[in-house]
């Protein structure tokens, strides 16, 4: 039997009965990296003996005793690689500390094993943009994993990892697990603590994890969420256990559906999965309600304004001095930066601090930068509007399945429309989930359920109830 | 299709935040993200006024913590990534003459 191809929760239940022991965990995923990943390319790197180490000693009384996830590739584990998928960090840095998620992934037993490719410093929505290697879609490997999250979702897809952890800024948690055909959960802003996790776009960064069933996400989810004194956007709420949480079913839950989300644009297979996804939450006993969110078109617009202002400036550290590439034969401090950071740096990363820093330099920061906050109002509001009448608002993750690897690297503006169903609950700082839903031409198609802000419980629970109602989530690629 | 954002240059703006482009690169950025910028330009049609800015999704002010010391991180630790260093230091590319 492979081992690797269990789920979260299998895995521990096995380690926890004395079925299989933390050291056969890790070398399942040594052999299912062997197997598989030369083809994905789902891992930037990988350190075996440690982890083999830490197996050794593991605690399978522990919620994820013994349990070896995936890490994206921008989450400080202390003595390993954190790159970011760039150039600027590859090779050379080493975390001297582990993030906040880190240390509670080994408090709660667990052991951190891998290191996932993705988008450089998460720009992007394919993995295309990573500066080490390009990573494949397992169910076809002609096609893009999606992003920013891309290895953690292959990975997932691949049975190389029983789970991982990604982040979400505007979709890259949702967007690669639908493409993937995974369960992707991005948390609520303030859920789960950004210490230790490089920054993108601070007001929208959050951490969530990437797995093969809603039971998993929930398991997770629990276990890394939680005030933080190391970070003050860090919320004060009780964190449930939400797994245990799952039970119930959805008679009677109201579930809306936005008509901005539902337009020409979106290609007729995920059309038509999603739809029947939608159908199958009404036979549970979901109710369906048609509710408006007036500002999600002008929301893409929005985000680019604010993610990439906020970009260029938590990427400004990036100097040479203190961590990452520095240029030889420099002759002055200027030429120093100018240098250092235009090697370093890949052509989409230069691209969001160039745009950022135009957005907020003076004479456009009014016209760009303050109105799009103002816009964030709105779409604050439309949500706060929605959640009054419904519990969950349901749609397509992403208006098409994965992209032809190639398809959309030189039109990055056609690259940032993709993200359309995403961004949105970003800007609100809501909670989302993206769970298989079916298939076209082959490709995975992920249904998007978006709960208010700290509505995680209700959307795990919507998710869980469509999941076991479903077969989708059982189906993998064949290698 | 709008005209190309004319007040945009993507030379000034690089040199801004300490990036050196290419000839390759300053044309395609110009008008690869002259179409993103004509793309922002659609939220100058909203009617905006009376309408507060949110910096964040979730409004948190005035977060404390004890002020309690605790261990830091020992020098070279720190220093480890570094790409230069001296004497316990980073080295810093000369300022002054």
């Amino acid at each position: 039997m492979d081992l690797a191809k269990l789920t979260l929760v299998e895995i521990r239940n096995a380690i926890r009965k004395g079925k299989a022991t933390s050291v056969d965990a890790v070398e399942a995923i040594r052999d299912a990296v062997e197997k598989r990943d030369e083809r994905v390319k789902g891992y930037v790197a990988l350190d075996f003996e440690t982890a083999l180490d830490q197996a050794r000693k593991a605690d399978p009384k522990l919620p994820l005793g013994g349990v070896p996830i995936a890490i994206k590739d921008l989450i400080n584990v202390q003595d390993q690689p954190c790159s970011c998928g760039s150039k600027m960090l590859a090779g050379t840095y080493r975390s001297p500390y582990d993030a906040t998620v880190i240390r509670k992934l080994r408090e709660a037993g667990a052991i951190p094993l891998g290191r996932t490719n993705m988008d450089e410093f998460a720009m992007g929505s394919s993995t295309e943009n990573s500066g080490i290697q390009l990573t494949r879609n397992p169910w076809n490997l002609d096609r893009s994993p999606g992003g920013s999250s891309g290895g953690a979702a292959a990975v997932i897809a691949a049975d190389t990892a029983f789970a991982s952890l990604g982040s979400d800024t505007g979709g890259s948690i949702r967007q690669p697990a639908s493409f993937c055909g995974t369960v992707g959960l991005k948390p609520t802003y303030g859920r789960v603590s950004r210490y230790g996790v490089v920054a993108f776009a601070s007001s929208l960064d959050q951490i969530g994890p990437i797995t093969k069933t809603v039971e998993d996400s929930a398991l997770l989810l629990s276990v890394i969420a939680g005030l933080d004194p190391k970070d003050s956007t860090t919320l004060n709420a009780p964190v449930p256990d939400y797994a245990k949480g799952l039970k119930g079913n959805v008679k009677g839950l109201r579930v809306g559906l936005p008509k901005e989300y539902f337009i020409d644009g979106t290609s007729a297979g995920v059309r038509s999965s999603v739809d029947a996804a939608i159908r199958k939450l009404e036979e549970l006993g979901a109710e369906l309600v048609e509710v408006s969110l007036p500002h999600t078109e002008p929301a893409v617009a929005v985000y680019y304004i604010l993610a990439t202002a906020e970009a260029s400036a938590n990427l400004a550290r990036f100097d040479g001095v203190r961590y990452g590439h520095r240029a030889e034969t420099i002759h002055d401090l200027g030429e120093h930066y100018r240098k250092s950071r235009s090697e370093g740096f890949g052509a989409e990363v230069k691209r969001r601090i160039i745009l950022g820093t135009y957005v907020l330099s003076s004479g456009y920061h009014d016209q760009y930068y303050t109105r799009a906050q103002q816009v964030r109002t709105l779409i604050r509001r439309d949500f706060e509007d929605v959640f009054a009448k419904v519990d969950v608002i349901a749609s397509p993750a992403s208006p098409t399945t994965a992209f032809q690897i190639g398809e959309l690297t030189n039109d990055p503006l056609h690259m940032y429309l993709a993200d359309v169903f995403t961004i949105a609950a970003n800007l609100g700082g809501i909670c989302g989930i993206s769970v298989p839903c079916g298939f076209s031409e082959g490709m995975p198609v992920g249904l998007q359920l978006l709960g208010p802000s700290l509505g995680e419980q209700v959307v795990l629970q919507v998710a869980h109830a469509y999941e076991q109602a479903t077969e989708w989530h059982k189906q993998r690629p064949a290698w | 299709m709008p005209e190309p954002d004319a007040e945009f240059n993507v030379g000034y703006v690089a040199q801004l935040c300490r990036l050196e482009l290419t000839a390759e690169e300053t044309a395609q950025f110009q008008a690869q993200l002259s179409s993103v910028i004509d793309y922002m330009k659609k939220i100058d049609q909203l009617d905006l006024s009376g309408i507060e800015a949110t910096a964040h999704a979730v409004p948190t002010f005035d977060v404390y913590r004890e002020d309690v010391p605790s261990p830091s991180l020992p020098v070279e630790e720190v220093l480890r990534n570094a790409p230069q260093m001296n004497q316990n230091q980073f080295s810093v590319t000369k300022v002054v003459e």
